[in-house]
């Protein structure tokens, strides 16, 4: 018998909603924990959403960012932060700092003087110092940015909302958008929490997370339908059960793929994304849980109309639709 | 479902097979970049030099050669956003109306009475007359100057608005004409923009109008953002003034119709020039750098026709007369007119040396911004980081593969050797789409695709775990692979259309990372739909038609 990597048992038996309380507890505890953080907390804008500049300075000494704030100081920039930047793949003479200075008054990004004004003087204070990347959003276009990221997040989810909407029923439609929401809120809690640079890379994370989870969601809304129409007495709580059991296998295999994939990213991809790669890891975990423990909770308790006599007809309709007819007569 | 016909193998190999040429160029990036940009020079300039022509010959002419665009991020550049100040242009051409508009108003001297231009708001021209009982004459002498505007969405308006308020006429743009002057100011901007870009030289700069009153620039290759800025951001506006006086008093009032304008070279002199200006810059056919009479560098140019005409007729009647250069707002030199110029050609002289008067030419011979341009947003990306991010990028995406592909064939065992062929073929398809199209690929796309390289995976798995279900229900090979591709459609599609849904989201309204990001997502999916459920099914098809097996271990 050849060898077969199984993570998951071929028959699994396991009572997912034995705990449903519980674990929504634990959701709904954890997104109310997240807004308390974002609120309280706030979130580490960058400059795509908060305006002024950010410099990138790489050298082949090692840094003293004391040394570097006390040049910067007489400048009267304002609010200047400068943080070292570590990452594996530095070579032993590379150093990184990221600069990040505050928005200035005008509705330009920065003035020219200003820059030169800072470079001239780190070059003063480290000579070998190089501006590997200066950008610069001005107050103007930040605040616009914001709303359109707003917008984005928002229209995804409702495009998504009617999607399943159509596709499936209400109930589910429901259940899989209120689990995007879950995965938003708690990815935005845990930037929060830690701080991470919170900027327009992170919005397409987002959007990502936004398309894994519903994703992940439909696949088992998929079989749960199906299921639906094969065990027509069985009660809803068993149905979903069973569903949750025969998918777990590919959830488990799509997710350590998903996972393997940007572990790699995480690790060798280099300082610069590596917030972003986060972003969509831990959003491959929240979506997976949010699948079987959100979504499919809250099609528990809004229920399925189970009439079989009317049921059956809709339910026959819909799948003729979906994967009878235009897809099976393919090559 | 196993039995695909011949003509569809053929089809779907042919897919592949394109697609795999389409991405080979990339494999030899810097080769077929010389080659494409020896041949783009040759046809510009007319002949190869030997230089260019072994570029070209370094990539064979009959394999195709479009590549992937890279970002900024990942080539290094510079990225600009600027806004334009549209609303300037109704200012200059209130402006300009005002000499038309005195002659006709005065032509009927004795209906309306003096006429007299009056302070009001920027972009209106507000002007008091003599006889207020005579309003409605001067409102019909006005409208004479109108003309229908030429757009489709303000047909059978014209282009001013003409009010009367008591004593006073008001003239604006009218609506209409407002839009259609934003318009040609924007096409106007953006065209001087890429010429601008273009007298540097370097490759396949983005300049784009984003919304109403925005232009996006990227320009690879470029040292900075200030560098591009200083480049395209001078207006350079060009113009020549009647000087009325001179003096060192910066608070002044120059008088209704004048404006007072600084000295370039005298520190607090100022002069006091009629605001309407004789000719402009528009008006030059060409500029270029010289020496003036006594060795330094000044700028030699031509009118046009009609700037010549214009600039003969005032110097002819202005002899003796000093007449002001302008440029962006700071009177170059002044010269008093010793004769007629009826050439239409001078010569800018004043304290630069070589470089300034060859910048200077350049920007005169592009023409002018036709109004100024604030800048909202600059990024910078040093070339070395871009190569960093390349290099880290290339080899996160190759250990991500490795991983991806040593996990699913541990899993599926010769099944998962499919789909791993399968994923290979994906990501080299979308390296070839986006080489076709000439999509731009940045940090966060490379992202995609190892994220692509993740989900892709999830079609075959979807598809094998339906399989083993039925295998392990105890049905037959054949009839178990048929099934597992034909309940796993549903899923599959449903699946991909909802991130496909997600994609095209951001790809509208994102802008930057999110955008290359929403690229790559948009054409993984469609390409990963395609291997999944085409060329998977194939190899499977091929490999169960060889070996008939009696049993599956999957």
């Amino acid at each position: 018998m050849a060898f077969r990597l199984k993570l998951v048992p071929d028959d699994t038996r396991i009572n997912f909603f034995r705990w449903q309380w519980l674990t929504f507890g634990i959701s709904a505890a954890a997104m109310i924990a997240s807004i308390i953080i974002t609120l309280t907390m706030g979130l580490n804008f960058g400059i795509d959403f908060k305006g002024g500049t950010t410099i990138r300075t790489e050298t082949t000494t090692p840094v003293d960012v004391g040394t570097y704030r006390q040049a910067l100081d007489g400048l009267g920039l304002g609010d200047v932060a400068i943080t070292e930047v570590f990452d594996a793949s530095f070579g032993a003479n590379k150093h990184v700092t990221q600069i990040r200075i505050g928005p200035q008054t005008n509705a330009q990004a920065v003035t020219p003087e200003e820059l030169t004004e800072v470079e001239a003087a780190l070059k003063k204070v480290d000579p070998n110092v190089t501006f590997a990347a200066v950008e610069s959003v001005g107050p103007k276009v930040s605040g616009e940015l914001i709303k359109t990221a707003f917008y984005s997040v928002g229209a995804a989810t409702i495009g998504i909302l009617l999607y399943i909407w159509l596709r499936f029923e209400w109930q589910f439609a429901i259940g899989g958008v209120f689990a995007l929401v879950h995965d938003v809120v708690l990815t935005v809690g845990i930037f929060s929490l830690f701080q991470l640079k919170f900027d327009l890379t992170t919005i397409a994370a987002l959007l990502t997370i936004l398309g894994y989870s519903i994703n992940d969601t439909v696949v088992v809304f998929d079989r749960l339908r199906e299921n639906l129409m094969k065990f027509k007495s069985m009660p809803l709580i068993d149905v979903m059960n069973l569903t949750v059991n025969e998918t777990l296998s590919r959830t488990i295999m799509t997710a350590v793929t998903t996972a393997i994939a940007l572990t790699a990213m995480l690790v060798f991809g280099g300082d610069v994304i590596r917030g972003f790669v986060f972003a969509m890891l831990w959003g491959v975990f929240v979506g997976c849980y949010s699948t079987i423990y959100v979504a499919k909770n809250i099609v528990l308790w809004l229920g399925v109309k189970r009439d079989w006599s009317k049921k059956v007809r809709t339910d026959a309709a819909t799948e003729a639709e979906g994967h009878g007819t235009p897809f099976s007569d393919m090559p | 479902m196993l039995d695909i016909a011949p003509w569809k193998r053929i089809l779907i190999l042919l897919v592949t097979l394109i697609g795999i040429g389409l991405a080979v160029p990339n494999l030899f990036y810097g080769r077929v970049e010389a080659h494409n940009d020896a041949i783009s020079a040759a046809e510009k300039a007319g002949f190869a030099t030997p230089e260019q022509k072994a570029a070209e010959a370094g990539w064979p002419g009959f394999l195709p050669s479009t590549l992937i665009n890279l970002g900024l991020d990942l080539r290094g550049g510079a990225h600009l956003l600027g806004e334009v100040h549209v609303q300037e242009v109704y200012k200059s051409r209130m402006n300009s109306l005002w000499p038309e508009l005195r002659r006709v108003l005065s032509e009927a001297r004795d209906q309306v009475g003096a006429v007299r231009r009056v302070p009001s708001p920027e972009g209106t021209l507000a002007v008091e007359i003599g006889n207020p009982d005579q309003m409605a004459r001067a409102v019909e002498l006005a409208r004479t100057l109108a003309v229908p505007v030429a757009s489709i969405s303000g047909a059978g308006q014209t282009d001013l608005a003409i009010t009367a308020e008591g004593n006073r006429l008001i003239v604006t743009l009218s609506e209409a004409e407002r839009v259609a002057t934003d318009d040609r100011t924007m096409q106007q901007s953006l065209e001087i923009i890429r010429r601008r870009v273009d007298e540097v030289g370097t490759r396949e700069p983005t300049i784009v109008r984003q919304g109403k009153d925005r232009i996006l620039i990227q320009v690879p290759g470029i040292g900075s953002a200030a560098e591009l800025k200083s480049l395209i951001g001078t207006t350079a506006k060009l113009t020549f003034h009647p000087v009325v006086g001179r003096g060192t008093d910066p608070n002044a009032r120059p008088g209704i119709g004048n404006i007072l304008v600084p000295s370039l070279d005298e520190k607090g002199v100022f002069y006091t020039l009629e605001e309407t200006a004789v000719v402009t810059g528009e008006d030059l056919t060409d500029a270029r750098p010289s020496f003036d009479q006594n060795g330094q560098p000044a700028v030699e140019f031509r009118f046009g026709p009609s700037g010549a005409k214009r600039f003969g007729a005032f110097t002819a009647a202005n002899v003796g007369q000093p007449f002001a250069i302008v440029l962006d707002n700071q009177v170059i030199s002044a010269p008093v007119i010793r004769e007629a110029i009826p050439t239409g050609s001078g010569q800018i002289s004043g304290s630069m040396n070589i470089d300034q008067s060859t910048q200077l030419a350049v920007l005169l011979r592009a023409g002018a911004l036709p109004a100024q341009m604030t800048f909202l947003e600059e990024r910078t990306i040093g070339p070395e980081l871009g190569q960093d991010s390349i290099d880290a990028g290339r080899l996160a995406a190759i250990i991500g593969t490795v991983g991806v592909i040593a996990y699913i064939v541990a899993s599926y065992g010769l099944f998962g050797v499919f789909a791993s062929i399968a994923v290979s073929v994906n990501v080299i398809l979308i390296l070839g789409i986006m080489s076709l199209m000439g999509a731009t690929l940045t940090l966060p796309g490379i992202a995609g695709i190892v994220l692509t390289v993740g989900t892709a995976v999830d079609a075959n798995v979807i598809i094998y775990e339906r399989i083993r279900e039925e295998l392990r229900k105890g049905r037959r090979v054949g009839p178990s692979i048929s099934t597992g591709f034909q309940e796993a459609m549903s899923a599959i599609i449903d699946a991909n259309i909802t991130t496909f849904i997600a994609a095209l989201v951001m790809f509208f309204l994102g802008s930057g990372p999110v955008k290359g990001f929403a690229v790559t997502l948009t054409i993984g999916l469609v390409t990963s739909v395609f291997t999944a459920i085409f060329l998977t099914r194939l190899m499977i098809a091929v490999w169960y038609e060889r070996t008939r097996p009696k049993q599956l271990i999957l």
